[in-house]
């Protein structure tokens, strides 16, 4: 059932990303990025991985799609047509993806016990948190206490990005009524 | 968008349980999927939501871009506060174990303090960056 949910999930995918690509109206193409996104998140929920794919709906299909819409509220709606062809592009993106590909042979087989990472800090992760922490969420515990100077990191960075978005869009309004008043 | 009935009904009806749904979150990341960073999102989300409906002039006023700032910068503080409060109870850097008496209580303490951290900053930086780019007017209209 699962495997069959997966192929279904995946087509979805290779189809939206064939539209992206073929589309010219750059309106459709944030819409479909965002059911991307929202493909991938049940993705993530099939692995098991529901922090993960909550983040990736939350973030990839609500927030960045408005943000995305926003940006083409300012540059249109329209994709300009390109002149050069389509020759080097195309096989840059394949010979990626051939190397992409050939690199998915060394990894461990999905979901083994004996994989390298199920072996390294996790069973003393799931041993331990129950008496250590003693919530039952133990992705909340490995996130916030665990590897808390990870996601202190995490949260210096999306601060850093907000800082740089408002230095260069947000300080534009001052620096016009400045000009206006002949400054 | 302000002059859709049915947009700004569903949307007055929509905004205090995506907000409600975002503490939610928050409050229960500890037992089910999600914490501060997905609750921030959500927080930030029922504010676009808004903004989108009613119009950034509307939202400006409760959401104020100069509180937004200091609450982004006091997320980061908050988060870097209880780390280095850790090191002043005689622990390392983000050891919540010394904040209580009791370890576990402590670390509950800790990770209710650096969830928060992360909530105030997501939420309110993602709401700035959404201004930035929906305050901009179009460059034919400067």
């Amino acid at each position: 059932m699962d495997s069959l949910i997966d192929v279904v999930l995946f087509a979805f995918l290779i189809v939206v990303a064939l539209a992206v690509a073929r589309g010219r109206d750059l309106f459709a193409g944030a819409m479909l990025f965002g059911m991307f996104s929202l493909l991938s998140a049940g993705l993530f929920l099939i692995m098991d991985a529901a922090d993960v794919a909550f983040t990736e709906a939350a973030v990839g299909a609500g927030v960045s799609t408005v943000l995305l819409v926003a940006a083409l509220s300012l540059i249109g709606t329209e994709e300009r047509a390109r002149r050069r062809s389509n020759f080097l592009p195309l096989a840059i993106v394949v010979v990626t993806g051939a190397s992409l590909i050939w690199g998915t042979f060394d990894l461990p087989p999905f979901g083994d016990p004996a994989n390298p990472p199920n072996h390294h800090v996790v069973p003393r992760y799931l041993e331990k948190s129950g008496e250590e922490i003693g919530i039952p969420n133990v992705v909340a515990s490995v996130l916030a206490s665990y590897r808390g100077f990870d996601t202190f990191g995490e949260v210096v960075v999306i601060f850093a990005a907000g800082v740089g978005v408002m230095l260069l869009l947000g300080g534009r309004k001052r620096h016009r009524q400045r000009k206006e008043r002949g400054l | 968008m302000s002059h859709h009935l049915i947009l700004r009904v569903v949307a007055k009806f929509l905004i205090p349980l995506i907000l409600v749904y975002g503490l939610y979150v928050h409050f229960h990341g500890e037992v089910s999927p999600g914490g501060g960073f997905q609750a921030g999102v959500l927080v930030a989300s029922a504010f676009i939501l808004h903004a989108l409906i009613f119009g950034l002039n509307k939202t400006r006023p409760i959401a104020r871009p100069g509180v937004l700032k200091a609450i982004a910068a006091g997320g980061v503080l908050l988060y870097g506060g209880t780390g280095v409060a850790g090191m002043l109870f005689g622990g390392e850097f983000l050891h919540y174990g010394v904040l209580a008496a009791d370890p576990v209580k402590g670390q509950h303490l800790g990770i209710i303090l650096i969830e928060l951290g992360v909530l105030f900053t997501v939420a309110s930086v993602m709401l700035l960056i959404f201004y930035a780019f929906a305050g901009r007017q179009k460059p034919e209209a400067q």
